[in-house]
């Protein structure tokens, strides 16, 4: 059962006086349960459609639905709420907020929610549990490093137990350990907690990790590669 | 609540831009509590004085002397129900940085025509009329220079020169603080026996049995004394009070343009800066968009972000104005007693500090809540 769907999607951009085509009808899906990497040139639109997925862009025209919701008729105030319970993002340059610790940033997600104080420690303790540093949490971003970074917000991503995990470049900055810590935490993710990944990645030992392998150029969907045995 | 931590970290991020903002808004609102007390100091102080007392002054200028003989002729005008008179002696104390106005008085008709208004204890009143050389102070006087009842005094006379020697009797206290209680009241006698005829009353102090008549009682007493070697003009204490104040000029308007200005400008700092850490903070703010913070939740933390330096600020430039004209004991040289910050003031200062807080927020939170996500990650990334 597909939890993305991406109906017939149309997509430009205004650069100065000039329309830019990012999509033109551009027609994909993304089962639940999956995980998914999105690879291609610079500039073929593989960030634009994490936006897209997100909620944090709209299409031209065309239908983005995700877990039932049409996401591209949603209003802004719509989208937030309905981000803060399906959608973790994950971002290349980690994007944590410097002033806070990193069970603060983790915990930023559930501020939304009805949870008490005490829930909320709770289960920002799991999520920093899962990736693995439980002892960095009074940790401020300043004092890790970029692997731990990353760790702490894809901790701030599923803290809130979305349905949908989208990563942009996650492993874009990171070193090889770095990388294959972030790479084997998503694959775990998606295993054990059978959350559906959707990953922008250049990378290729990135890509290896996913089960599915979808290759955008100039906006088209070019080709969808299953990955054999990359999981268990 | 459970977004104070952020709001708190948010504001810790530049801790010297914060604190330095803070102080700006609190020098505001110090300067603005002050100098509109000043205004309303010398509005009460326009409007002070009993309605059944009167001023006579000299025609020409109050600076010039009356004759001591007027008291006879003054009692006898109708309706005139007390005379007693006072002289500005101008005396300073130590090394005379701290002013104080002392009055050669009639000791017993002004304690009498100022009952209501002196309060003075039955046996320290009766320990003052009986000495020539004692003196009355007003408790704050007394308070801000350690003196004790039974001291002995030395001013230095400037007016009247020489060591002039006082024996402090008594205290007074007050009913009306604009009054002041730093005055130091001493018998006219005393004056007089030193310096014989170089010394005459500044002016005559009237108790009359109806307010209504004053215009009257006015009329009567400056057309008696018309032809005199002093002619006078006569008004009442209130107005007396007030043409003392206008001596200063429009201050009013001086000290509430300068007000006004000042929290001009540092609506102006103050909103620079909110700018600026929203500003440097877009990334921040896309990412709190990512993962679900409505427009509306952003613009509001934005909005307290400010509130808080504001009201911060506001509570110590408030807190200092009121706290630091008690500590100092500032009447403004004398000009100003009874210095106090208003409720009214504090009411107003809190009032500009919120709006200070919305206007200096609303630009930055405004930007921040419309603030386009793609276009901001889009920087960072």
């Amino acid at each position: 059962m597909a939890l993305v769907e991406i109906r017939d999607v149309y997509k430009s951009f205004r650069r100065d006086t000039q329309a830019v085509d990012v999509y033109t009808g551009l027609t994909v899906d993304f089962e639940e349960g999956s995980f998914t990497a999105l690879m291609g040139p610079s500039g073929s639109g593989k960030s634009t459609l994490l936006n897209l997925v997100a909620g944090l862009d709209k299409p031209t025209s065309g239908i983005v639905r995700v877990g039932g919701a049409e996401v591209s008729r949603m209003n802004t105030s719509q989208l937030a709420t309905w981000r803060s319970r399906t959608i973790g993002f994950v971002f290349q340059s980690y994007n944590l907020l410097p002033v806070l610790t990193a069970q603060q940033n983790v915990e930023l997600p559930l501020l939304l929610t009805n949870l008490n104080k005490r829930d909320r420690a709770e289960r920002v303790a799991i999520a920093l549990g899962v990736v693995g540093l439980s002892d960095r949490l009074e940790h401020y971003p300043r004092q890790l490093s970029g692997g731990q970074e990353q760790r702490v917000s894809i901790a701030r991503a599923i803290v809130a137990d979305p349905q949908l995990i989208l990563l942009d470049e996650p492993t874009g900055q990171l070193d090889a350990k770095s990388s294959e810590e972030v790479l084997t935490l998503l694959q775990r993710l998606n295993d054990e907690f059978n959350k559906t990944i959707i990953v922008v990645t250049h990378d290729a030992k990135a890509a290896e990790r996913a089960k599915t392998v979808l290759h955008l150029d100039k906006g088209v969907l070019v080709e969808r590669q299953a990955m054999q045995g990359a999981h268990g | 609540m459970k977004f104070f931590p952020l709001v708190l970290s948010n504001l810790m991020r530049h801790k010297l831009r914060t604190t330095l903002t803070i102080l700006s808004i609190a020098l505001a609102l110090f300067l603005f509590a002050s100098l509109r007390t000043v205004v309303t100091q010398l509005e009460i102080s326009s409007q002070l004085g009993a309605a059944n007392r009167m001023i006579v002054q000299n025609a020409t200028a109050f600076i010039f002397p009356l004759p001591q003989s007027y008291a006879t002729r003054l009692a006898t005008i109708p309706h005139v129900t007390g005379v007693t008179w006072a002289n500005w002696f101008g005396g300073k104390y130590g090394d005379g940085r701290k002013f104080f106005g002392p009055l050669a008085v009639d000791p017993a008709s002004y304690l009498e025509i100022y009952k209501n208004d002196f309060l003075v204890q039955s046996d320290q009143k009766e320990a003052f009329l009986r000495e020539r050389t004692a003196v009355i102070v007003g408790q704050g006087l007394l308070k801000a220079f350690g003196w004790k009842i039974g001291d002995n005094v030395t001013l230095q006379g400037t007016i009247y020169p020489g060591d002039w020697t006082f024996t402090i009797r008594g205290t007074y206290s007050l009913k009306e603080t604009a009054y002041g209680d730093e005055q130091f009241l001493f018998h006219y006698d005393y004056l007089y026996e030193r310096v014989k005829d170089n010394v005459s009353p500044g002016w005559f102090i009237l108790r009359i049995d109806d307010p209504a008549r004053s215009g009257v009682v006015a009329k009567s007493i400056d057309d008696s004394f018309r032809n005199s070697p002093a002619p006078t003009k006569t008004g009442t204490e209130q107005a007396f009070s007030a043409g003392f104040m206008t001596m200063f000029g429009n201050i009013q308007l001086l000290m509430g343009t300068i007000g006004m200005a000042v929290v001009f400008a540092i609506l102006l700092i103050a909103a620079n800066a909110m700018l600026m850490n929203q500003r440097e903070r877009s990334s921040e703010v896309a990412v709190l968009k990512t993962v679900g913070f409505t427009d509306r939740t952003i613009f509001s933390l934005v909005i307290v972000e400010a509130a808080f330096m504001a009201l911060t600020g506001a509570a110590l430039g408030l807190g200092l104005a009121i706290i630091l004209p008690k500590a100092t004991h500032f009447n403004a040289f004398g000009f100003l007693p009874g210095f106090h910050v208003t409720s009214g003031t504090v009411m107003v200062g809190a009032g500009i500090a919120l709006l200070l807080s919305v206007l200096s927020g609303f630009t930055p939170a405004y930007q921040a809540a419309r603030m386009p996500v793609v276009q901001a990650l889009r920087r960072v990334e």
